[in-house]
């Protein structure tokens, strides 16, 4: 048997070469990201953690940057989430359900799908000025944290149909149709079989989604949430409110160093917050995808 | 999956002895003699365009194993899909022509394809289980239809399993996920789990071809069982399957019902060159 067709050539080992070459810049590219997102966080902890302590946790702002904090900031986003998650869910997974499940083919449904493809991509603050509008004004619901949470509704909203909607478009037809085979009707093929097998990629979707409900500070200022007066915790939905990145937002611009330490422990909080919320969404992923696998 | 290339006419004597049971084929006139189950009347049926049967006549009759046999893309599949109305969820599709289930026709608008299919059951081509637990999977048919109660749940579900001869196989892990069972048994699995609804009639796509002799072999005896209380079409690529099952077969090629009798017939006597070249290997 001849050898020949294992021997190197100058041109096997050229292409060799430029595979190698692409993998050393692939990995470059990659390096960079993390380097910058090691650096910027290294930045906020060194400015942040000699400030984080159970005080900043307690305290309200104050015009002492020794004694201010995010009592009523944090409270108020956990509210602004949780109120988000209660209204979009529902919406966001019913008309992603009517899209993907019930609605045939038609020109009115491309028309619908394209404005919920660019609705996802309208700038948040967008939905602020909406929001003031429509929520505190029109609808007199004032500046409280129904309010907001309506207009933060209205900024994830399409993330979670899009999201919703991916999920349940990569559940396989062959499930579908052994449901319908056996008698079951469109409703307990949607409920018992469809919905379940997209829970781990609709959970994943509304969590990634409430993180960016949660880090949103724009359309929050535009609707004219308060950061600094807020020296209560909030209690109810009609409360008024601040949110964790309009209180970071407002001392951050604060020309007093001592300021940028307390926001920087605040980042710190949030991110911590954001981490969690990750956390949750991989391990939704991991658990229920071990079971799930077609 | 055309094997049979050197078999030569008769096939039936090819018959494998060692069943445990003789499986006599009902006879020409018993067949003639029965009550249509299903009556299908020029059917022509559209992917489109694409015209995927032509102009199909075709008598089901009762009690009986009905085999459907032909080459690839003959429209086998296509056709069973037609008797449980499983083409209405393909988009742009179209569909000519009478199907008559017991005297009610079963095309049109007005018909409860919910209800129809209760009564006309599939296995698929490809095995299909639910990401769910062994006994979910067999107990979703009676669930949707309003089957409650645990204990009469189980029960349908033991004798659904021993019936598609999975019942030893899983008996001790009924609630492991149904994906984790091999293919062959993913395939008995979807045969339980059709029986579970105790259908009328029972459409089959191939449901041993992902099957051991074995398990081939306990499915055809399973066919053979149901054969007096079901009325029972199954498509099969095996020349010597459709002869060991079936009462009465039937050919297609091309969209076309090429020749449709009874199996002893049919097998040691086509009436038709293409059906004789196709049993005997000579093409397809
Ligand atoms: N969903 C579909 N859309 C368009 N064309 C289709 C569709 N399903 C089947 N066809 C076409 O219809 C024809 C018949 O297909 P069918 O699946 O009924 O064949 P079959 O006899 O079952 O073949 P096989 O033995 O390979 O399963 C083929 O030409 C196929 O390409
Ligand atoms: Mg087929």
């Amino acid at each position: 048997m001849s050898q020949t067709a294992f021997e190197t050539t100058a041109y096997s080992r050229r292409r060799a070469r430029m595979s190698q070459a692409f993998s050393v810049l692939c990995l470059a590219a990659t390096s960079l990201g993390v380097l910058v997102l090691i650096l910027l966080i290294w930045e906020i902890l060194w400015q942040g953690l000699p400030w984080l302590n159970a005080r900043l946790l307690t305290s309200f702002p104050s015009m002492y940057p020794e004694k201010a904090g995010i009592a009523a900031a944090l409270v108020s986003s956990l509210w602004l989430i949780t109120l988000t998650a209660l209204f979009s869910v529902p919406i966001g997974v019913g008309a992603a359900v009517y899209l993907e499940e019930y609605a045939q083919a038609s020109r009115w449904r491309s028309l619908v799908q394209l404005n919920i493809a660019n609705l996802a991509g309208v700038p948040s603050i967008v939905y602020g000025i909406l929001g003031l509008g429509l929520f505190v004004r029109a609808l007199a619901l004032q500046r409280s944290i129904l309010a907001g949470s309506l207009t933060l509704t209205l900024v994830v909203l399409p993330i979670v149909i899009l999201a919703a909607q991916e999920s349940l478009r990569a559940v396989p037809n062959s499930i579908r149709q052994a449901s319908f085979a056996l008698g079951a009707t469109r409703w307990q093929t949607v409920w018992h079989q469809v919905l379940p097998a997209a829970t781990p990629g609709i959970m994943t979707g509304v969590i990634l989604a409430i993180s960016r409900a949660m880090g949103e500070a724009a359309p929050l200022v535009a609707m004219g949430a308060a950061a600094t007066f807020i020296t209560f915790i909030p209690l109810s939905p009609i409360d008024e409110f601040s949110a964790l990145p309009v209180q970071i937002y407002d001392w951050a611009s604060r020309p007093q160093p001592e300021y940028h330490h307390v926001a920087a422990a605040a980042i710190v909080v949030l991110l911590t917050v954001l981490i969690l919320l990750n956390a949750t969404a991989v391990y939704v992923r991991y658990r229920y995808g071990k079971r799930i696998r077609w | 999956m055309m094997q049979e290339t050197t078999i030569d006419r008769p096939i039936m004597p090819l018959r494998p002895t060692s069943f445990p049971r003789e499986r006599p084929s009902r006879t020409a006139d018993d067949l003639a003699g029965r009550p249509p189950k299903i009556s299908v009347d020029h059917l022509n049926f559209y992917y489109g365009p694409k015209q995927a049967l032509s102009d199909v006549t075709l008598m089901i009759p009762q009690h009986c194993v009905t085999a459907l046999i032909g080459p690839s893309g003959c429209g086998k599949s296509t056709f069973l899909r037609c008797l449980n109305r499983m083409n209405d969820m393909i988009d742009n599709t179209r569909v000519e022509g009478e199907i008559i289930l017991d005297g009610r026709s079963i095309l049109g608008p007005k018909v409860d394809v919910v209800a129809l299919r209760k009564r006309v059951g599939m296995v698929f081509q490809k095995s299909n289980p639910f990401p769910k637990s062994v006994f979910e999977n067999v107990a979703y048919g009676p669930r949707v239809a309003g089957v409650r109660g645990k204990s009469v749940l189980y029960e349908i579900v033991e004798k659904s399993l021993v019936r598609a001869a999975l019942w030893d196989e899983v008996k001790d892990r009924l609630n492991d996920s149904a994906l984790q069972l091999s293919g062959g048994q993913q395939q008995r699995l979807c045969i339980a789990r059709a029986l579970a609804t105790n259908p009328d009639v029972l459409l089959m796509d191939e449901p041993a071809s992902a099957l051991d002799p074995a398990s081939t072999s306990r499915i055809e005896d399973l066919i053979f069982e149901l054969r007096d209380r079901y009325t029972i079409v199954i498509v099969t690529h095996n020349m010597q399957q459709a002869a060991r099952v079936s009462d009465q077969t039937a050919f297609f090629y091309q969209g076309e019902l090429i020749e449709a009798g009874s199996t002893n017939e049919l097998f040691t006597n086509p009436a038709r060159k293409q059906t004789e070249d196709y049993i005997t290997g000579r093409f397809g």
